[in-house]
């Protein structure tokens, strides 16, 4: 009955089309909606996976990445002093302004690298070398920040132009992700970052490090934090400490959270109903199979089977809808679109149940159903 | 008046269907409808069995409850044999599939399959391979005329082939009861007695046999035995003389 099953499905085009498409829909939108949403999540620590370290050091208090509390110059060392650290190194980011030749102020990210290792770099060049930024005044920017500061005609490899009145020359273009506030990011060596900012009695922001081969990298933080009573994190938790700050001390938790959850329930709400209205629609026609010896199990086994069938289908269908939206519209990275496999994961499982719901209560209905409707 | 059967059955058949004193009501309290009061009915093998009446007299009742599709609330119904009433839904669900064919006013043929689909799914519901099931699905559209009409839609075919694609379905699996509700009535009158005709020869056998709820008259000279029901009640039961017989 399988077969009968799926005719039943497949052959009313018509139904099946609108069923397919209230499906689609439903499962586009949850994915669309979350993955934008987890796109913008992903912005908010963009310095944190942009810097691509196993560790930060920082201040005890620290709340999130782009809210730096400086710490003293002495806590280098005192990290690299702790057993498991294979290397540390300090690391600037501070807010500035830069000044462009035809006047033009910017707020700028300021990001000082170690200047022997130019550890925390961003790992792809779009333009000249990164090594450059050891000449005089060299500084690396993002691609945000060639957008951000009036595109490729106002600045780019070559160009000068001023931070705190000290001069500062573009030698290469990096690849970055974008960040949520997305100010521009001037990368140049931990040094001359020193000398571009105001002098304050604490300048280092961070302190990148490493642990040694075999070192657990979780352990070493709670190693680093009992030794110097610093913050310690790694990569992945600043990460995720970052978006908790961002989701509890932004609206964007609340209102996108809102947004994809009247997602969620819209779009499950038309599947489970499209579903049921494409069964009550087809009971004579299951009255008829009942009546000629159809077991209430069979029918059930057939509901089931139409229910996953147009579910997986809608899903497919969907799920490949918002990857091309998201492939089409945020390629380049220029708006915030990361679809992962736990949302994915997630939009299926609740399909599954919407499916099962829906297909309970038609099952419900179908065992309840006289057979005699027939000779009606 | 109450009227018994009288002594004109087919010489020496048992009875496909012996109902004894069934009663069936609907609703409860102030909305209590009994509609069928005390029914006493036997269907012989070998014959068709026209049940005549006015609208809401409880024929189309006694044919759910001859098809075991509902409960009697008191009596007994026995089929083939078969105390239909004490079976659990189940197997009721199951004999019916097996011994019981049914043919519809309005057809209820499944608008997305092929007629030779339509006229498989008995035995499909039996489990015949879909192969064999469609091979015996198509012999038995060429008995009932429609050999060259096997792969259409439903709606590609006229309301007298769809009824007879109903009529193949419901023979295809060769049940030792036919049910049909006003198979004509959806019919103009010329393709009302081709489709009784057509019942009468294909479906009308020694080992089977027919019930017909009909309104319409012309077609009662069909039919062996003619029972009129009223407000319930089997009023009469009476043998139907045919032409060229008397």
């Amino acid at each position: 009955m399988n077969y009968v099953a799926l005719k039943m499905l497949f052959g009313d085009r018509a139904k099946y089309l609108m069923l397919l498409c209230g499906l689609t829909f439903a499962v586009m939108l949850i994915v669309q909606q979350g993955s934008i949403f987890w796109g913008l999540m992903m912005w908010s620590q963009s310095s944190v996976s942009n810097t691509n370290v196993p560790i930060w050091v920082t201040d005890p208090g620290i709340a999130q990445v782009d809210e730096v509390k400086p710490i003293a110059d002495t806590a280098v060392d005192r990290v690299r002093s702790v057993s498991g650290v294979e290397w540390a190194v300090p690391h600037y980011r501070g807010l500035l302004r830069a000044r462009l030749s035809n006047g033009d102020y910017h707020q700028i990210t300021l990001v000082g690298l170690e200047s022997s290792t130019l550890i925390g770099r961003p790992a792809e060049v779009l333009e000249g070398r990164f090594e450059d930024i050891l000449q005089p005044e060299a500084v690396v920017l993002d691609q945000w920040a060639v957008e951000r500061m009036g595109g490729p005609s106002v600045i780019g490899i070559g160009t000068i132009f001023e931070l705190n009145d000290k001069l500062a020359r573009v030698v290469a273009i990096a690849k970055t992700r974008k960040s949520f506030t997305n100010i521009p990011v001037v990368y140049t060596t931990y040094e001359r970052a020193l000398r571009y900012v105001p002098r304050e009695r604490r300048a280092l922001s961070y302190v990148l490090a490493k642990p040694r081969d075999g070192m657990d990298a979780t352990e070493l933080t709670a190693r680093i934090r009992e030794r110097t009573g610093l913050g310690a994190f790694t990569g992945e938790e600043f990460g995720w400490k970052t978006i908790g700050w961002v989701l509890k001390n932004t609206g964007i938790g609340i209102n996108f959270g809102t947004t994809i959850l009247l997602g969620f329930i819209v779009g499950m709400a038309i599947a489970g109903q499209t579903f049921y209205l494409f069964t009550v629609e087809n009971l004579r026609q299951f009255g008829a199979l009942k009546a000629m010896g159809t077991s209430t199990a069979t029918l059930a086994r057939m509901i089931l089977l139409q229910a996953f069938t147009v579910g997986l289908t809608g899903y497919g269908v969907g799920v490949g809808l918002a990857t091309i939206f998201g492939f089409i519209t945020a390629s380049g990275g220029g708006l915030p679109f990361v679809e992962t496999w736990q949302l994915l994961l997630l939009v299926l499982v609740a399909l599954l149940i919407i499916c099962t719901v829906s297909a309970s209560i038609s099952i419900v209905k179908l065992a309840r159903l006289e057979p005699a409707i027939v000779f009606r | 008046m109450e009227l018994r059967e009288q002594s004109s059955l087919p010489t020496g058949q048992p009875a496909a269907v012996r109902a004894r004193g069934v009663v069936k009501s609907f609703g409860a309290g102030e909305t209590k409808v009994t509609v069928l009061r005390g029914i006493d009915l036997d269907i012989y093998l070998g014959e068709m069995l026209l049940l005549v009446g006015e609208s809401g007299g409880g024929k189309t009742t006694l044919l759910s409850v001859i098809a075991g599709i509902l409960n009697v609330d008191e009596g007994d119904i026995d089929v083939l044999g078969v105390p239909l009433s004490e079976l659990p839904e189940r197997r009721r669900t199951k004999f019916r599939g097996q011994t019981m064919g049914f043919i519809y006013q309005q057809f209820n043929l499944l608008p997305a399959l092929t007629a030779a689909e339509n006229v498989a799914i008995p035995l499909l519901i039996q489990e015949v391979p879909r192969g064999e099931a469609l091979g015996r699905a198509r012999r038995m559209l060429e008995r009932v005329g429609l050999g060259d009409r096997t792969e259409f839609l439903p709606k590609s075919l006229s309301g007298g082939q769809q009824q007879r694609v109903a009529i193949a379905r419901a023979l295809v699996n060769e049940p030792r009861l036919l049910i049909c509700d006003e198979p004509t009535a959806a019919l103009d009158g010329p393709n009302g007695q081709k489709i009784m005709e057509l019942l009468r020869e294909v479906g009308r056998t020694a080992d089977r046999s027919v019930v017909v709820v009909t309104h319409d008259s012309r077609i009662f000279r069909y039919g062996d035995r003619m029972a009129r029901l009223t407000d319930g009640r089997i009023v009469s039961i009476e043998p139907i003389i045919q032409e060229g017989t008397a």
